[in-house]
């Protein structure tokens, strides 16, 4: 019982932050139609900003502060206007292309100009261990799952209480009524990149202490934000947060309980389970397509 | 158009036969590398480019394929039987993965097939007792043709380039047959292919256990071409590669794999004068490509040759196959 409740709460704290990166994945899509195949990389490179920051001498919360701004400026800014812009009226498929092309694009520079090798990276907190209900539960992965919800409910309130947010979900459902009302529908679009950008930089600052920041880190990552995106839903963002969580957990308590050879394939299963019986996800809307 | 076709087709061929001969052996090895794929990329072409399904699944048919060969040669079977039939086993799990794409599209599409990759790659690497798992499996023999031995890079890339020829001549042929029709229907408008009266969902079926087929048959090739096989080459990024090869060539073209392939497989060669940053620059190209011309390289090309006659018209794709 006390491992589980280890296992749990480490599940968690990964669920949490592949929530947040599975959140910014499904933003791009309802607003853009971009299915981002860099997200992973886009989260691999802000701890790359960070370090960068401090080996000049920045201290930590400083370096993360300029994280979070690069990363909103370079994979929410340019990235829209480089290459989003000039294709989205061209169909998925090229975009799905450059993006693929990008991610390789992004890897490479870290690996080359950088290092390829693991670099540690500062945790926001020191390791320390708690005790809770007998089971030994880290304080990192406590802190983790807090910086996530925070970052979610404060997502939520900006989508669904402010004037903006609701633009925003305006232009998601329907660019074109929401041009009529005359909401300024580009520049919706734009916001959506601004705070994939940062959700991304967040994701990476309580991940990397973790895993290290390495320039293969993305793949895993990329991959497990389009499942929770899926199996909780593409168009609905509480929906990638139930995907992000329930995928964490599941591989936790696969890896530990089932077997670990074939961890990786567990969330594929459940994937593949619901998008032939549950094509919407589980919170997600029937989308209707016209003929 | 038409009337460059045939004699640019006529030195493609003449290029094709002697170039191996001025090569070094690195470059008849590329080569045939160039032939093998885009056999796989044909295969993708079918499924993606004219039925418009998108697989991203391709490289686990290369796989299968490529394992099949390994496999049933190193248990003495003949090469050709083995090949034959990683093509069958192919054909029967493409149309099995053709199911979920009667009840999905689009982006869903993709991750199913997303998805079966992986666990392709899972499979191949976790069951060490049928595939040696992650150490691989070396030293396919080449095939002998009445007697004579293929093992010279040179004899090799002859067979993957007559294979090439047969394999592109037989879906020439079928996408000028009523099928192929149908395929480019489904890819258009698959409620009004259906109220046509085409069976769409066994065309479905069929777009994708035949581009899964020709997927098989690039495998069988590859594991005699690179004589090494590992999961890791049949992982998702096998499948990125193959289709970034029929987009960047242009989706839904019939030469488009032969362009994208050429691309993909020499580009990055070329690049190393670069040194270490070759990819970065490959990536960029792809990138730059992309940003210009959407429709891929012979999109591109159709655009420069007939400014006059046809207006490039907005959804190119379509167009492009009628005036064809």
């Amino acid at each position: 019982m006390a491992s589980f409740i280890q296992l749990l709460v480490s599940g968690l704290a990964t669920g949490a932050i592949y929530a947040l990166i599975a959140i910014g994945f499904t933003l791009l899509w309802q607003t853009s139609q971009t299915i981002n195949f860099a997200q992973g990389e886009f989260v691999m490179l802000p701890a790359f900003f960070v370090l960068a920051a401090m080996n000049v001498g920045a201290p930590y919360w400083l370096a993360a502060l300029i994280g979070i701004a690069l990363s909103v400026v370079v994979l929410g800014v340019l990235f829209k206007a480089v290459i989003v812009d000039p294709m989205m009226r061209h169909g998925v498929l090229p975009l799905v292309i450059t993006t693929i092309a990008l991610s390789l694009f992004l890897k490479e520079s870290v690996k080359d100009f950088y290092s390829s090798q693991a670099q540690p990276f500062p945790a926001p907190v020191a390791p320390r261990d708690l005790h809770f209900l007998g089971a030994v539960v880290s304080l990192q992965s406590v802190v983790v799952l807090a910086v996530a919800v925070l970052t979610v409910v404060a997502l939520h309130l900006l989508l669904n209480k402010t004037r903006l947010g609701r633009c925003m979900q305006a232009t998601a459902q329907n660019p074109t009524v929401a041009r009529i009302l005359g909401i300024p529908v580009g520049r919706m679009v734009l916001y959506t990149f601004l705070i994939n950008g940062a959700l991304v930089a967040i994701a990476s600052l309580l991940i990397s202490p973790i895993y290290l920041a390495k320039f293969t880190n993305g793949e895993a990552l990329g991959m497990a934000a389009f499942i929770a995106a899926i199996i909780g839903g593409f168009n609905q963002v509480r929906g990638a947060i139930l995907g992000g969580l329930i995928l964490g957990v599941l591989d936790n308590l696969s890896a530990a309980y089932l077997s670990s050879q074939y961890r990786g394939a567990f969330p594929l299963v459940i994937l593949i389970a619901v998008i032939l019986f549950r094509p919407q996800g589980l919170l997600g809307r029937v989308e209707e397509r016209a003929v | 158009m038409r009337r460059l076709g045939p004699s640019a087709l006529a030195i493609a061929g003449v290029v094709a036969i002697g170039l191996p001969f001025l090569l070094k052996p690195f470059g008849v090895y590329l080569i045939s590398m160039w032939a093998v794929l885009t056999i796989a990329a044909i295969g993708l072409n079918l499924t993606l480019g004219y039925a418009g399904q998108v697989s991203m699944a391709q490289g686990a048919f290369v796989g299968i394929g490529a394992y099949t060969v390994a496999l049933l040669t190193a248990a003495g079977w003949p090469f050709f039987v083995a090949f034959i039939l990683g093509g069958a086993l192919c054909f029967v799990i493409g149309w099995l993965l053709g199911y979920p794409a009667l009840r999905v599209q689009h982006h869903y599409l993709a991750f199913v097939t997303l998805a079966f990759n992986t666990l392709v790659f899972l499979v191949l690497r976790n069951e060490e007792w049928l595939t040696r798992g992650s150490y691989g499996i070396a030293g396919t023999d080449r095939p002998s043709l009445f007697g004579f031995s293929t093992d010279n890079a040179r004899a090799f890339y002859f067979v993957c380039l007559a294979i090439l020829v047969l394999l592109s001549a037989a879906t020439w042929w079928m996408m000028r047959s009523p099928w192929g029709r149908a395929f480019v229907a489904l890819r258009e408008n698959p409620i009004r292919a259906l109220s046509l009266g085409l069976d769409t969902r066994r065309y479905t079926l069929m777009a994708f256990a035949l581009g899964s087929t020709l997927g098989g048959l690039a495998g069988g090739l590859y594991a005699p071409l690179v004589q090494f096989i590992e999961p890791g080459s049949f992982s998702l990024n096998m499948s990125f590669n193959l289709l970034l090869m029929v987009i960047v060539g242009g989706s839904g073209r019939f030469f488009g794999p032969f362009v994208g392939a050429l691309i993909a497989v020499l580009l990055p060669e070329w690049m190393r004068i670069a040194e270490g940053y070759y990819l970065i620059v490959y990536a960029m190209l792809v990138m730059v490509l992309m940003v210009f011309c959407p429709t891929g390289v012979l999109g591109l090309f159709e655009k420069a040759f007939r400014p006059k006659k046809a207006p490039p018209p907005a959804p190119a794709t379509l167009k492009a196959e009628v005036t064809r």
